[in-house]
Parts: structure tokens; sequence; C-alpha cells
């Protein structure tokens, strides 16, 4: 097990690396720089700001310094937001989305094995149809849909909630968004539990279980064993989306997250800003991924032992 | 519509069904998904043909009804009429002394205390709510003219936008680029990822070891992350939003046609093939792509919607489509703006994503059920 842990993880490295490697040149390659101004600065302004953060270099050395410092922890200081490291940014920004995130995440898999268990075990029934139709709904409308009307709806008609804005973590202030972002992963959970737990349904340890006269709900767990494999091999990516944050979601409701750092970033061109959220992207896509996978080796032996 | 090849004896057996031939059997009986595939020819006609019908162009300004709610009436409405033609009379700085209207024309006895300039009466036309006026009285000093003119009937089935645009055809004229990037983009997707799975799967080894890796660090790339940057960085156009897409979303049809090539080239029609003495690419085009045909065929509906998303996505941003064109994205954006003041301008085109979405998605899987072998029913 511990054997296995650690193979994925040197797998990881090469994976981290063309992620930097490729974006470091990208960004570079592309025309503008992060001082370019309406009125251009005077040249000898833009010499000495250039020979600050140390973009007078030739590109090979900056990049092997970036690699330095990033492998030291350390992203650089942002160009966009004055006396600010990309450091400090996530620490304020990152609890923010991680909170989002997470109780998505646990909203999405509560409703959405919840869902797509009650879908199967009611095969072709009413319950079945619903779930059905409303999986199809949550996949098909966009998160940039939802979040203005249950602002609509919430926040202005029934005046419940607040339509937007942090207020120190306020848990009346998280309901709104977290809602928005758990929708369409409920219903993809949904759906791929339902689909897996057909499939295992069929199977003859399910048959033989039944024959032996077990509890609907204790079938029903050890069936829920075998179709969560399916639904662990996609929440890799997904948790890593939502805990890094939304870009829609922390505009329209105005919340102090890192999912706004990306395309601001981008936009004006804040190079190690840009950098920094790529490279957290993809340290969680590929953490994620690695416990995704550890915990379907601890559901599924066979995957432990064979390749 | 699925042709598949059979070298073997199966295709000088008697009257058995084809797979195509069954697959289009089940589809058709699957209600929800024969419902999704009319209900997209509709969506896809609506938007070829609709914008030629609804009488607006999709860039024609109407100043004076922006906002307008959507419904079958004719604006302007008649009790707007009226007050219309004051304020109307008000910038003409005409004095209105008699008003009737019938019939859809209204006549009108304008005074002033000068001689009245008769091309301010453009003013009337120009308004958007009256047609251009016809003079039937002038009196001797030119200070009083009765005139007539006709009161436009303008329908707007779905209402104006806050520019005064006809709201109907810019939803039909978005959809065509929303349905356009979901079908470029994904043609372009098959195309590498049929492709490059097809070859990995059968030349085997070390190459296909080598590919597939390439494909697995692909995926742990944060990928929409790449076409921000190429968007944003590069000023890119609609062109580029759909070679982004299409880059994005290849690695998934490369996956599932590399198993199915996997399984296919130790089959016996594939090893005669071999025998025979074609060469690899010829093998490939001939028998395998064809008989992997459905699986594909499934992936590529189901990445259609995806793409179409994601477009809106980057759209809503404010990074996919530009003005003057427009996408469903866009549209969601302009109207998630302007909300508490005209909700439709939100619920139209985001009820047209929403429709196309879910009717993508059912076909998607009812095309999975149909050509899935397993789920044999009684014919």
């Amino acid at each position: 097990m511990i054997a296995y842990a650690l193979r994925r993880l040197l797998q990881a490295i090469p994976t981290l690396f063309v992620v930097v490697t490729l974006s470091f040149f990208l960004i570079r390659l592309a025309p503008g720089g992060p001082f370019d101004l309406e009125r251009p600065l005077p040249p000898a302004a833009m010499e000495n700001l250039k020979r600050l953060y140390g973009l007078d270099q030739p590109l090979i050395v900056q990049y092997g310094r970036y690699l330095l410092s990033l492998a030291k922890g350390d992203l650089g200081p942002s160009f966009s937001f004055r006396d600010l490291t990309v450091n400090d940014l996530f620490a304020r920004g990152l609890p923010v989305s991680a909170t989002l995130g997470s109780l998505a995440l646990a909203l999405a898999l509560l409703l959405g094995l919840g869902f797509g268990t009650l879908a199967a075990f009611r095969r072709g029934r009413m319950a079945d149809r619903l779930v059905g139709i409303g999986a199809s709904l949550g996949l098909a409308v966009p998160t940039f849909v939802t979040a203005p009307l249950l602002q609509i709806v919430f926040g202005l008609s029934l005046a419940w909630l607040p339509v937007g804005g942090w207020d120190g973590g306020n848990p009346r202030n998280l309901v709104l968004p977290v809602i928005t972002l758990a929708l369409p992963q409920i219903a993809a959970i949904a759906r791929l539990t339902r689909s897996a737990l057909n499939e295992v349904l069929t199977q003859p340890h399910i048959r033989t279980l039944r024959a032996m006269g077990l509890p609907p709900w204790r079938v029903a767990l050890q069936a829920l064993r075998g179709a969560l494999l399916p639904v662990l091999s996609t929440l890799g990516p997904v948790a890593a989306a939502l805990l890094t944050g939304s870009v829609i979601v922390e505009t329209i409701f105005g919340l102090p997250g890192i999912g706004r750092y990306f395309v601001d970033g981008a936009l004006n061109r804040d190079y190690t800003l840009v950098m920094g959220t790529v490279v957290l992207v993809a340290v969680m896509v590929v953490a994620f991924n690695l416990v995704a996978d550890l915990l379907a080796a601890v559901l599924d032996p066979r995957l432990r032992l064979g390749a | 519509m699925f042709h598949v090849e059979h070298s073997g004896p199966m295709s000088t057996a008697t009257p058995a069904t084809s797979l195509a031939g069954l697959a289009r059997r089940r589809l058709i009986r699957n209600r929800p998904a024969f419902a999704a595939l009319l209900t997209l020819v509709a969506v896809a006609l609506a938007c070829l043909l609709g914008p030629f019908m609804t009488g607006h162009t999709p860039e024609r300004i109407y100043p004076d009804l922006v906002r307008t709610a959507p419904g079958f009436e004719a604006h302007p409405r008649p009790e707007t009429v009226r007050p219309a033609i004051d304020r109307l009379a008000f910038r003409m700085r005409l004095t209105v002394e008699d008003f009737s209207e019938r019939d859809g024309i209204v006549r009108l006895a304008l005074t002033a205390s000068q001689r009245i300039d008769e091309r301010s009466l453009s003013y009337l036309p120009r308004s958007d709510l009256f047609g251009p006026p016809t003079i039937l009285e002038r009196s001797e000093d030119g200070r009083r003219l009765v005139v007539e003119a006709r009161v436009q009937k303008l329908h707007f089935l779905l209402g104006t936008d806050v520019l005064g645009r006809d709201l109907l055809t810019r939803c039909l004229v978005a959809g065509r680029i929303s349905l356009l990037i979901g079908l470029t983009a994904t043609l372009a997707a098959l195309l590498v990822g049929v492709t490059y799975g097809a070859v990995s799967g059968m030349l085997g080894g070390a190459v296909d070891a080598l590919m597939m890796r390439v494909v697995d660090i692909l995926y742990a790339l944060p990928f929409v992350f790449f076409v921000i940057v190429l968007l944003v960085f590069f000023r890119a156009g609609l062109w580029l939003v759909l070679v982004a897409v299409a880059a994005v979303e290849w690695l998934d049809m490369a996956r599932i046609v590399r198993t199915q090539t996997m399984s296919l080239k130790s089959r016996d029609f594939v090893r005669a093939a071999q025998a025979l003495g074609l060469t690899t690419p010829a093998i490939l085009a001939r028998h395998i792509v064809p008989n992997t045909l459905g699986p594909i065929v499934v992936a590529a509906t189901l990445l259609v919607p995806r793409v179409i998303l994601l477009e809106s996505f980057l759209s809503f941003l404010g990074l996919g489509v530009q003005e003057p064109a427009t996408s469903w994205g866009v549209l969601i954006a302009e109207g998630s703006r302007a909300l508490e003041s005209a909700p439709w301008m939100l619920a139209a085109p985001a009820g047209l994503l929403v429709v196309s979405l879910v009717s993508l998605n059912l076909l998607g899987d009812g095309l999975a059920d149909a050509l899935d072998p397993r789920l044999s029913e009684p014919r």
C-alpha cells in the first residue's frame, strides 16, 4: 500500500514539471508585459522596474530562478497587487475558497450518492425518473444562470439570505454560493452512482446476498462499495476545482477567494500570480487524484496488487 | 447512419438485422431520446432560418422600445401612442391641436407659433413607432399642418434587451454561433482523438505506452487555464476559442478509441486483412475505425454539450465570442446584468441553452443504450 502510494507520488513529479514549464513559457511568449500602461513609462523607469523583478535577465535564467524559488515554496511577488507576494494572496483567499469548496463537495457527495442510490433501487419507477430529469437539468444549467436566479429568489424576493459578500465567513453568506457550486456536482455524482449501481446490482454476489435474505439496506451498502469506484475516479479533478475556487461563483457573490485571481492575473499580465494559480491547481489535481486512487485501492484490493 | 463493416461471414447472412438498423429502431422507441432529437432539429432549424422570419435584424436598435416585455401584442401598444406623440411633438416644438387614431393610422393637427419646418416631421419615422408621415393639409401661413402617419406594428415575442434589440432574433443568431462552435470543436476533437487513439492502440508496445503517458500528463493539466491564457494573452477570436476547446476535449476520445482498437486488432477479420497484405493505415481506415463508430458517436454527442457549456462559460467571462458577434453565453452574461429590470433577458437565452444541452445529453444517453449490444430487448 505504501509502495503503491510512493509510486503514484513519483509519477506526479514529471506531470507537475511539464505543467510549470509549459505555462511559464506560454505566458512569456505572449505579447504585452506587466508594466504596460495606457501612457508608457519612461524607459529608465521601465528598466528599473524590470531589474527589480528580475525581468531583465534572459528567459532561461528567469525560468531557472523560478524553479528554484518554487522548490522552496516561494511563489514570488505579485506584479499587480503591490507589496504583496503571491503567497500572501493565497494565504488570504485560499481559506475562503477552500471553505466553500469543501462544503460544496460534502453536500454534493451526500446528496449525489443519496439520489443515485435511490434511483438505482427504484429503477424504472417515479423516483428514478425524477432523479434522471433532475440530473439532466443539473448538468445543463450553468452556474452563471443558477447563481443570479438564487440571488433573486432567496436574496431579493424572499430576503431570507444575503445576496453576496463574505462577512467573515458568516454561515448565512455561505448558503447560496455552496448550493450553486454543489448543484452540477450533485447531478453528476447522482448519474454516475445510478449507472454504476445498476451495473453492480446485476452481479452474482449481490444476487447471493439477496438470496441469503439480507435486509435491503445492507445489500445497498454492499453494492455501494463496488459502485463507489467509478465515482471516486472522477472525484479527483472535481475536488481540486471546487477547493481552488470558481471564478463565476466568487465574482457573482462577491467573495474574496482565489478563483478570481487567475483571470484578473491574466488580464494584468501578472506573470507570477498566473503561474502561482496554475501551480496551485495542478498540485491540487495531482494530490486529489492521488487521494482518490488510494481510496479506490482501499476499496478494491485488485488495484493495489495489480499494475 | 452508423454503417458497420463486416468482412466476415456476417455480410452474407440472411435477413439478420444490422446493428445500425437495430440501433435506429431502439432509438426511435426510446421516447425521451427521440423527443430530444426532434427538439434539437427544431432548435437548429429555428437558429438557421428563424432570424430571417422575425422581421428584425439582430443589430437593429429600437431606442423607444427598450426593455419591452415578451408577449404577442404589437408595439407600440395603443395606450402608449398618445404619450409618444406628445413627446415627439415636444421635440419638434409643435403643439398637438387635434389627435385621432383609426385603423392603425394617427391623424394629427400640429400647430406652432411660427412657420413649421416640414423637415422636422422626420422625427416621426425616426422614432420606430410611426411610419413616414403624409401631409394632408397646410394652412396659408404654414403654422398649422394636418398629418397622417401609420402606427408601426412591431412584434417582440421574447421582448427587447436594454438597448432595444429584438431578443428572439438575437437568441437565434447567438444559437448559430453556439451550435457551430459545439459542432466544429467536437469534430476537431474527434479527428485528433480518433486518429491518436487508433494509432496508439494499433501500434501497441512502447509507442503506445509513450503516447498514453502523454495523454496522462495532459489529463493532469489545468486545461481551462491554458485556454484562458491563450484567449487573454493572444487576444483570441472565435476560431482560437474553437481550437482551444478542441485541444482540451480530444483526450477522452483518444482513450475510448484506443481501448476499442486494442480489442479489435486481435480479431479474425483484422488478422485476415493483415494476411492479405493490407498496410496498417489501410486496416485502420477500413476495418478498425468504422467498427469503433458506435462509442465514438456516443462520446461525440455527449461532447457537444460540454463544448457549448465551456464556450458559454468563456463568453460569460468576456473571453469568448466578442461583440458584435454573440453567443448564448454572451446573452446570458448581458441578461444576468439586467436581471432585475428585464428578467426575460436571462430567461430566454438560458432557456434555449438548457433545452439544447438537456436534449443533447438525452440523445447521447439514448444512443449509448441503443448501441449497447448487452441490452437486447424483444423485437
